[in-house]
């Protein structure tokens, strides 16, 4: 295993080795197509360079791990506005997740729906590429249309373009208080309607997710949550109860941070065997999909993210994941799904990541030939 | 500023390449008259004009494809123009150019209240995308100043900021799906309705690329819901350095005002002259906006004021109703046009760390001292995106190179502080010798090997964002 410590030794390392390499971080997040090859750990380029609270800046080692970089925010009282979530309970892996994986992965939590994904609060990177050259994109400041935005690029490339040794992050204070609006017994189609309806009022919501019976075990629930100063929350709650919202109950503090845990972390599918999938879709076709594989023969369960635009999918009996029926629904409707949890058979026979156009798959093959001339670096993770 | 000499080739085969063009548009599509090319010689950044070859004004995505196989056949090189407000030379044509201009192409073509986003064409001005879903108290979040003219072609192609990002985020946080024209002629589909990318992030580096990548003709964006209210508060201070801490604090409190913006002495006198906004005449002067009910509105500034107490202010002056509010926004807005009226300037927009503002203005007054040329500052200081204005006389001959130099020494300062050299306005012909100072050679050779991958003939707004001897020989590959 290759362990260096430093950004230094990483692209000495790449520069004069041969051979595909498998980028760990915390290797906590083991999705993608399997990879063969050296496992290059970057759990010794860790440490926070830089944090600013003050200018909610934050510039962090791509080892560092998430918990630390959480805990220095916690005692500012600031947070990472995009709530990544753990996977080691929906995967069964084990670990210290690192920001690197993070960023690599794109990983974004239920707070997305109201302040972006990871890729909107990365604003710098630093990265070796295939052939061992340092590179760096973006900076440490908001806003920054120097030259191509490669940092976006870099987020969600899943190490397949470089192998991130530095990112810098803009972060977020921590609310003064936070509550969410609950209510049990909705449809797929009601929850999701009523979430949209919510996301649509000037009440910044916060988070917005449903959970269907078959998840929760018991009845479905449909939660709205809501962040801010004291006085602000109980007025938005107010207001939404009195109208889009009624007959939703309120829960706070402690209690409402649980419920978005397990939204963020997809914690009722832990436990439970059967391949996992995540669908990005328009938030109204999440349940005009599930609907549709329903009607297909295909038993699952699902949870609504993001307003119903992200839905996590797991298929309990079928041999191939339900793959066919999902990859044909989400083709219709229009998204991608990616097979985010399977058995090793499923992953070595299907596609993770969903089939791109023609002409967008020329691109994608194009540039990581630009980015790692020799594919070395976790070839085919993300297919092709 | 050099722009690469135009390629003798294409100047002697106008004939045949305006008749291919005509072929495939309609009569009055096609502008070759050398009076009438006029028009699109320059953008915002007037100081440099050429005329191009010819303009195309195309009505449909199609008519875009078949105008750019063409050039693609015939190796003429294009610049995609929006509105033609770049203040970076962005939209700058070349004498062997074609300007593809998509301003006829502006329909809104789909509206979705529940998935809260719009698809139009790229031509569509930024304010009346915003204008399109109002009737529903919607809004298109980025607004650039110049958002009643711009269109959103040329803000995807810039990223454009505004001054209510620093809640909202700029351009690429609010774009969810392209349909782009490559230099080739063929359509792709990047996102849609959905939220993230299914591959690698494509419209990430689409967004910002200024027009060198493909021609981008519909737009998914975000749109979102009115907030109830909105009001400010000006807050005055005898020095800058109290004012940059004061924004410091504000924003550690956990406090997200929607905007945050910072005018210091030169530019509140020139202010004041012009248009009577009644400012106090003191050396830093914040407008801060809160957003939210009248109850959220009155919480949050009664935190910010308390903020800035600590810092003793010369002045702090609340809103009681909307027309004082409008008389808080007055100076601030019409803070361009006030500098303008004094003399030519130059907007530069730098974005430093806040930490370093200071510092940074401090530098920047010394320099000007230095130069002999005068100086105001007004920018957004939430995010530390900076907008000097150089003030120059053009008449006077060497001055508008004394501007650009003592420009570019402010960018370097920029970049030297942990910062960048332009946070909105894009590179353009404008910083792009500059690029050096920011970036290593190597991190320009995988931004052009970007490029290689959607243009590898290059001819898209070729001679733009590189310096132009570090993309010289990807340019001068004969075709
Ligand atoms: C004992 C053991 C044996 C294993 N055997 C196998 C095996 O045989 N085959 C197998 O496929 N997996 C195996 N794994 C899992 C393996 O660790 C992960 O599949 C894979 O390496 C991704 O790690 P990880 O970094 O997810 O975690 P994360 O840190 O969460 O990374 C997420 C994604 O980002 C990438 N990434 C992480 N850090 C960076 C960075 N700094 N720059 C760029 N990209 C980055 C990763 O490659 C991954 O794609 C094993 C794990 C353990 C503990
Ligand atoms: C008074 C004034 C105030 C301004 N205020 C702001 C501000 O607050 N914030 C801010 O960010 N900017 C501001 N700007 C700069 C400018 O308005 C923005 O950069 C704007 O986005 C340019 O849009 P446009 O349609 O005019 O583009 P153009 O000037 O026509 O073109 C700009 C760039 O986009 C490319 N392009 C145009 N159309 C396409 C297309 N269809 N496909 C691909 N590329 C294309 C061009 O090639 C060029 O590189 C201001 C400008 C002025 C004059």
């Amino acid at each position: 295993m290759l362990k260096p410590e430093n950004e230094a030794a990483l692209a000495e390392m790449i520069a004069t080795g041969t051979g595909p390499l498998r980028i760990v971080g915390g290797g906590t997040r083991d999705i993608g197509a399997l990879v063969q090859g050296d496992v290059l750990s970057m759990a010794e380029v860790s440490g926070i360079t830089l944090y600013e609270p003050g200018a909610l800046t934050l510039v962090a080692r791509a080892g560092t791990p998430v918990a630390d970089i959480e805990a220095a925010l916690a005692s500012e009282g600031q947070r990472l506005a995009f709530e990544p979530m753990d996977h080691r309970g929906l995967l069964g892996t084990q670990g210290t997740p690192t920001i690197g994986g993070i960023v690599a992965a794109n990983v974004s939590g239920p707070r997305r729906i109201q302040v972006g994904a990871c890729r909107d609060s990365l604003l710098g990177v630093r990265f070796v590429d295939g052939i061992g050259r340092v590179l760096k994109n973006g900076g440490r400041v908001m806003k920054n249309v120097t030259g191509y935005d490669l940092v976006k690029l870099m987020a969600g490339s899943w190490g397949t373009l470089g192998v991130l040794s530095e990112v810098s992050l803009k972060v977020q204070a921590m609310p003064e208080t936070e509550a969410t609006l609950v209510c049990e017994g909705k449809t797929e189609q009601d929850g999701v309607a009523a979430l949209c309806a919510a996301l649509g009022t000037p009440f910044d919501v916060a988070g917005a997710a449903h959970l269907d019976a078959a998840a929760t075990g018991g009845m479905s629930r449909t939660q709205v949550r809501l962040e801010g100063l004291e006085a602000s929350v109980a007025y938005r709650m107010d207001r939404l109860r009195q109208g889009l919202l009624a007959g939703f109950d309120v829960v706070q503090g402690a209690q409402s941070a649980l419920l978005w845990d397990e939204v963020r972390n997809v914690t009722p599918f832990a436990d439970q065997t059967g391949a996992v999938w995540r669908i990005s879709s328009k938030p109204t076709d999440g349940p005009l999909i599930t609907a549709a594989l329903k009607a297909s023969g295909l038993a699952h369960r699902a949870i609504y993210d993001w307003g119903g635009g992200l839905v996590w999918v797991l298929v309990t009996q079928d041999d191939t994941a339900g793959a066919a029926p999902i990859r044909q629904q989400v083709a219709k409707f229009g998204g991608h799904a990616t097979l985010v949890r399977a058995s090793q058979v499923q992953r070595a026979q299907l596609d993770v990541f969903q089939k791109e156009p023609t002409p967008i798959a020329a691109i994608t093959t194009s540039l990581r030939a630009q980015f790692d001339s020799h594919g070395r670096l976790n070839p085919g993770l993300m297919g092709e | 500023m050099d722009m690469p000499s135009p390629d003798q080739t294409v100047l002697a085969k106008k004939a045949h390449i305006v008749a291919r063009l005509r072929a495939v548009l309609p009569l009055d599509a096609v502008i070759e008259d050398e009076i009438e090319t006029r028009a699109y010689e320059c953008d915002a950044l007037t100081a440099y004009r050429c005329p191009p070859l010819a303009a195309v004004l195309p009505s449909s995505t199609a008519e875009v494809a078949a105008v750019l196989k063409i050039c693609h056949e015939e190796n003429v090189p294009v610049v995609p123009r929006g509105a033609g407000t770049s203040l970076a030379g962005g939209a700058l044509p070349t004498a062997d150019s074609v300007i593809l201009g998509v301003a006829r192409m502006n329909d809104v073509l789909e509206t979705d209240y529940e998935n809260r986003l719009v698809r139009v064409q790229t031509g569509r001005t930024n304010l009346s995308v915003s204008g399109a879903v109002e009737e529903n108290d919607f809004f298109y979040a980025p607004d650039p100043s110049s958002q009643l003219a711009c269109a959103i072609a040329g803000n995807i192609a810039m990223n454009s900021g505004g001054a209510h990002c620093l809640k909202y985020g700029v351009t690429t946080n609010n774009l969810l799906g392209v349909t782009m024209v490559m230099m080739d002629g063929e359509i792709v589909e990047i996102g849609g309705g959905h939220l993230d990318a299914g591959g690698l992030d494509l419209l990430g580096v689409i967004c910002g690329s200024e027009g060198q990548l493909g021609v981008v003709t519909e737009a998914t964006l975000r749109i979102l819901r009115k907030p109830e209210g909105a009001r400010p508060v000006l807050i005055g201070f005898d020095d800058n350095q109290v004012a940059g801490t004061c924004v410091s604090d504000i924003i550690k409190a956990g406090i997200l005002p929607v905007a945050i913006e910072f005018m210091d002495r030169p530019c509140i006198r020139a202010t004041e002259a012009f248009a009577g906004a009644g400012y106090p005449d003191c050396e830093a002067l914040l407008i801060i906006e809160v957003e939210g009910s009248e109850q959220e509105i009155e919480v949050q500034l009664d935190r910010i004021v308390a903020i800035a107490r600590r810092h003793n202010p010369v002045e702090i002056r609340e809103s009681g109703s909307a027309e004082e509010s409008a008389k808080i926004w007055l100076g601030r807005k019409s803070a361009f046009g006030a500098m303008g009226q004094i003399n030519d300037y130059m907007c530069l927009d730098g974005t430093i760390p806040v930490s370093q503002l200071p510092y940074v203005l401090r530098r920047i007054s010394e320099m000007s001292k230095e130069y002999g040329l005068d100086v105001g500052n007004v920018f957004h200081a939430g995010d530390g995106n900076m907008h000097p204005l150089i003030l120059f006389d053009a008449n006077k001959p060497g001055d508008l190179e004394l501007c650009e130099d003592f420009g570019a020494d402010i960018l370097r300062l920029c970049v030297e502080v942990g910062g960048c050299l332009t946070g909105e306005h894009g590179v353009g012909i404008e910083k792009r010798d500059l690029m050096l100072d920011q970036y290593a050679p190597e991190d320009l050779e995988i931004q052009m090997a970007v490029k290689d991958v959607f243009d590898p003939k290059w001819l898209l707004n070729p001679a733009k964002v590189f310096p132009l001897a570090a993309s010289h020989a990807r340019r001068s590959v004969s075709h």
